[in-house]
């Protein structure tokens, strides 16, 4: 570091760019850390222990996975499509793609509700499918219920509706983090394959599919990082019944109405701890790639 | 056509593709748009109108816009610095510097507006009485000069709020909020950005005998003023639209402190469904805006470096 620096400012970037940190982003999440840690070990267990939290937690981790997959898949069609075909209008969808980040939640919530709800454009579909299975295969358990539910309200106030939110926002980020690995996707080790006499479908699955792994699973991460801390486009869909459409988000408010803070911090750390981490795995990978591409 | 047949599909399968992303598109993205503007206009231009122009919504828009306009410009403030600071030097930590700018990104917006509650709540370490107790001396100056029979109109705001020091469940706790949440956005379009242009032109008008503030005006600013600006309008979007942190921080209380996704959460929860869509309009303009700026601003600044 003996090197003299060049170009003037480095005491006053680094300056104000480290007290701006401190203050927006660490100091508020020391809060609320030291906050969670004050709470004894057992009180930590009990709360995050509660039946509701419990099912709130499987809800929002389980359908967060799911989401993100199936964003996977519809994120890999969207972009093989916009990257390797020509087509009228493939302009606009590409920029429209970005649509779910540039819509503001609520908007996207109360959206996705009139759509998918028993009176919506699809919603109604779905509700009278629902009816149809439910008179003729007379379903019980757990999927009873769910097709009970679709049959009254539609997806909405169900599993169903939350899944369908959590992929609304969560398949831009397979999109964006695939496509520019896709565009340098030479056509040479394609062509090298085809020669040999590998179909397409071969192709596909021995030669490109293995390089576009590294960029999916980062596609996924995003999107079930994005997913689990989601709160505005699925309050609205899910109807929020305790125990069944419940997301920890919601939990940390509903925590905080009570005035039961410590709850709330206690919520809030966890899930932070579980982002924290994805966040990290996102740097080894994206290292990886980097190295790879090397 | 031999060589292209080989590393395509056949014409079925493509238009298959093709026909199958198309509906995942309008599924997700057109019939949405288009759900926003036909549940808002369903009950006529007058109430679409009227929802727009009743106070609760214009105190409503007064308030997003007031916000938007104090976290934008502080956030790209911020964004130069970082990005100047992480692309012009290299130091010890700098990569980790890196991914804590990053970090607003992985925090759920409820969490955003919880740590607010942490510091400046009823339990949190600046309690609302603690802070009356510190802003006293302040607020004593402001209550004078407020008295003040020509100057006072100036300050009878700054004494009106220092006496009473509320920053959550109030409108500075919105404000902080939303710079929180909207933190990352212009740092994020800058850094990459400018890592890809070097510091050979900055290198060379020091050589010239330029100064830090001269070089950053006549020599990075030009070259970065697309993505800079592309930056602000992401950052401005997300500022305008963001609902779960203001959510937690803002109390709820009508014409006070609703910013727009807040007043379409409450008319939507009292089944006003069309004036909470009329509102919603504003907001998906205010995003198709957005997207038709960044296309305008790609194609200007030419395809994409790396």
């Amino acid at each position: 570091m003996s090197k003299r620096r060049i170009i003037p400012g480095f005491g006053l970037s680094m300056g104000f760019t480290i007290t701006y940190l401190s203050l927006i982003i660490l100091l508020p999440l020391a809060a609320l850390f030291l906050n969670a840690a004050g709470v004894g070990w057992a009180e930590w267990r009990s709360i995050l222990g509660s039946p509701r939290i419990i099912a709130a937690a499987r809800l929002t981790f389980g359908l967060s996975a799911v989401a993100a997959a199936v964003s996977v898949v519809l994120g890999l069609l969207v972009t093989w499509v916009l990257v390797r075909y020509h087509f009228p209008g493939k302009k606009l969808l590409d920029s429209m793609v970005d649509l779910p980040f540039a819509l503001p939640t609520a908007v996207a919530g109360i959206t996705l509700t009139a759509i998918y709800g028993k009176t919506g454009w699809i919603g109604c579909h779905i509700a009278s499918a629902a009816a149809w299975i439910k008179t003729t295969w007379q379903p019980t358990g757990w999927l009873g219920d769910q097709v009970n539910s679709w049959a009254d309200f539609g997806a909405a106030y169900s599993p169903l509706g939350i899944f369908i939110a959590l992929t609304f926002i969560g398949f831009p980020f397979v999109v964006r983090t695939l496509q520019p690995v896709m565009e340098d996707l030479g056509h040479e080790i394609e062509e090298a394959a085809a020669t040999l006499g590998a179909g397409r479908w071969t192709v596909f699955l021995r030669v490109i599919l293995p390089l576009l792994t590294p960029a999916l699973i980062t596609g996924f991460t995003l999107a079930f990082a994005r997913a689990i801390g989601e709160y505005g486009s699925v309050i609205f869909i899910s109807g929020n019944l305790p125990m069944k459409t419940e997301i920890l988000p919601l939990l940390i408010i509903s925590q905080l109405e009570q005035f039961n803070f410590k709850a709330a911090a206690v919520i809030a750390s966890g899930m932070l701890v579980v982002s924290f981490l994805l966040l990290f795995i996102i740097n080894l990978l994206q290292r990886r790639l980097d190295w790879q591409n090397r | 056509m031999a060589n292209l047949q080989a590393t395509t599909e056949s014409k079925p399968v493509r238009a298959l593709l093709i026909g199958l992303a198309l509906i995942v598109l309008s599924l997700f993205l057109f019939l949405p748009l288009l759900a926003v503007f036909a549940e808002a206009l369903r009950r006529g231009w007058e109430v679409f109108f009227a929802s727009l122009t009743e106070d609760a919504a214009r105190s409503a828009i007064k308030l997003t816009l007031l916000t938007a306009g104090i976290a934008v410009p502080l956030n790209t403030l911020f964004g130069l610095s970082a990005a100047w600071l992480v692309t012009k030097y290299r130091f010890k930590g700098r990569a980790f510097l890196i991914s804590l700018i990053d970090l607003p990104f992985a925090v759920s917006p409820v969490i955003a507006g919880l740590v607010w509650i942490m510091i400046f709540g009823a339990k949190g370490w600046l309690p609302p009485s603690r802070m009356t107790e510190l802003l006293a001396p302040l607020a004593a100056l402001a209550a004078q000069a407020a008295s003040n029979e020509s100057i006072g109109g100036l300050f009878e705001g700054a004494a009106a709020w220092l006496a009473d020091p509320k920053i959550v469940f109030a409108v500075p706790g919105i404000i902080i909020a939303t710079v929180f949440v909207t933190f990352p956005f212009v740092a994020r379009e800058l850094i990459p950005l400018m890592e890809s242009q070097g510091s050979d032109q900055e290198e060379a008008a020091v050589t010239l005998g330029a100064g830090g503030w001269r070089i950053f005006w006549r020599v990075t600013l030009p070259n970065i003023k697309w993505g800079l600006l592309y930056g602000v309008l992401l950052c401005n979007a997300r500022a305008m639209g963001e609902f779960g942190a203001v959510s937690v921080v803002s109390g709820h209380i009508r014409g006070q402190t609703n910013t727009l996704p807040l007043h379409i959460e409450v008319l939507y929860n009292e089944y006003q469904f069309s004036a909470a869509f009329a509102c919603a309009t504003l907001l998906a303009l205010l995003a198709l805006l957005t997207l038709g700026l960044k296309s305008v601003v790609e194609q200007l600044s030419g395809p994409p470096q790396n």
